[in-house]
């Protein structure tokens, strides 16, 4: 399963129509200890790019933008009480949201992770 | 753009691999481990914060005929030897310079300790306003390390001995440390058991070192720092008080000794009786969101201030801020909105401090 991430940082995983989505690794270092995470409502329909949730840590709120369109069918609750998951694994059990996926070909617009790995070296 | 500065534990900071900002002038850690952790660290155990940036000034001489006891918001002659004493160094117009404490170290001598950022400007206007006595800035040969938490006396009396074992909240010993005169104080900024401990800048180092090998220590920077003071309920000079900023007008008013004469008494004292036009409060978050500097604060709809500082408290589970308001909304249980571009956050007006299980006077 491939890992698609956009310039905001954020990433997504899909299978079978469905897309994972949180921020990166890279982003939950840069924020610091996470507090709080403004997860999606469900049922929520998303454009690619446009805002998602939000997140705060100590040190800055930043929105999270959807990395593809669709519908929100889960989201991580246990994010409401315990945040600092996404400190501890931004990219596997910091999940935020489950996107039933709108348009596959969406994907072409986010880089893959080699292609993130890049853009992070310019930063 | 001027050159920042460094303490002579700048090295160590960055062999720990902290993450450095700009504070006040000063290349400081802000953290090391993380904000979270280092913030628990020192309500659990120890925490020891490199605190060289802060400037100390030394006052030799007699207090009344020399000036130095119109100075401050505070009698500097009713102080005891062996104890300090917070409060002010205001302008004319009220506002405050600085926040600093004054230790009597005898009869006729005294060191100020005032803040990084301000502490040029208040050597300058401390001496302008001294008629005599001889005024001293020690800052560059002083170092300053607070070690804080509920471990940190026995961390003490394992590295020093007994010598600090019955030091009363707010009382100072001078002591040998590393073969050179220090001076531990029983004070701090977490409301935790801590110390605060002056010595000459060439040893802090070596300090630091032996604070260290204690397992029971671990190194915090700045960042856990404002947690720290936020939840207790301690102002940040620069965020909740300045110069633009009177001690009625930030809830201090018993840190101003009216009976005697200082600087800015006329103007407080016409403050006093026309009442004030904004007050600080504290409030604090129904939820995790955490204010920040410059929200706005809104009660039934209208904007009635802003923010000065904002956490989120891993105490108290919720945000919890400091901010200044009109005064008809400085009520203790109104009910705020916190604003800011689409964070919304409900709050509501509480009493200080926020967090009230700190080991401060074990």
């Amino acid at each position: 399963m491939s890992t698609y991430f956009t310039k905001e940082h954020e990433w997504v995983k899909v299978k079978e129509g469905i897309g994972a989505v949180g921020i990166s690794e890279h982003a939950a270092h840069e924020l610091g200890d996470v507090t709080f995470v403004e997860l999606p409502k469900m049922d929520k329909i998303v454009k690619q790019f446009e805002v998602l949730g939000s997140i705060e840590s100590v040190k800055a709120a930043s929105d999270i933008y959807a990395p593809i369109s669709g519908k929100v069918v889960k989201v991580n609750e246990a994010l409401n009480n315990t945040p600092e998951i996404v400190n501890e694994s931004a990219e596997d059990a910091g999940w935020m949201a489950w996107i039933e996926i709108a348009d596959e070909s969406e994907l072409k617009n986010l880089m893959t992770s080699e292609q993130y790995e890049e853009f992070l070296k310019t930063l | 753009m001027e050159q920042l500065r460094s303490t002579p534990l700048c090295s160590r900071h960055e062999a720990l691999k902290a993450l450095m900002a700009p504070f006040g002038g000063w290349n400081m850690p802000i953290q090391y481990e993380g904000i979270i952790a280092e913030h628990k660290w020192c309500r659990e155990q120890a925490a020891l914060f490199d605190i060289c940036h802060m400037g100390e000034f030394l006052y030799q001489g007699d207090f009344a005929a020399g000036g130095l006891e119109d100075v401050f918001t505070f009698s500097v002659k009713s102080i005891p030897i062996g104890r300090s004493r917070y409060g002010f160094l205001l302008n004319e117009q009220g506002g405050i310079i600085d926040d600093l404490i004054v230790f009597r170290l005898a009869e006729d001598k005294a060191m100020v300790v005032v803040n990084a950022a301000t502490s040029d400007n208040d050597f300058m206007v401390i001496k302008s306003r001294l008629r005599g006595g001889e005024f001293t800035d020690i800052s560059a040969d002083t170092g300053k390390l607070d070690i804080q938490g509920p471990r940190s006396r026995d961390v003490m009396i394992a590295a020093f001995g007994d010598g600090i074992a019955q030091l009363p909240y707010f009382k100072f010993t001078t002591m040998e440390i590393l073969g050179s005169e220090a001076i531990v104080s029983r004070t701090g900024y977490t409301g935790e058991l801590g110390y605060e401990i002056f010595l000459p800048a060439a040893k802090a180092g070596e300090l630091w070192d032996l604070l260290l090998n204690d397992g029971r220590v671990k190194p915090a920077g700045l960042g856990a720092r404002d947690v720290l003071r936020l939840e207790v309920g301690y102002s940040l000079y620069g965020s909740d008080i300045d110069e633009a900023t009177t001690p009625l007008e930030a809830d201090l008013e018993g840190f101003v000794n009216f009976e005697k004469d200082f600087v800015g008494k006329d103007a407080l004292l016409r403050q006093k009786q026309q009442g004030v036009m904004r007050k600080k409060i504290a409030f604090e978050v129904i939820g995790r969101r955490s204010p920040r500097h410059h929200y706005e604060i809104c009660l039934a709809g209208e904007a009635v201030g802003n923010v000065t500082s904002g956490v989120f408290a891993p105490m108290l589970g919720c945000g919890i801020g400091l901010g200044y308001v009109k005064p008809e909304a400085a009520v203790i249980g109104a009910p705020l909105t916190v604003l800011h571009d689409r964070i919304s956050m409900e709050a509501t007006v509480c009493q200080l401090p926020f967090y009230r299980g700190g080991s401060l006077r074990s």
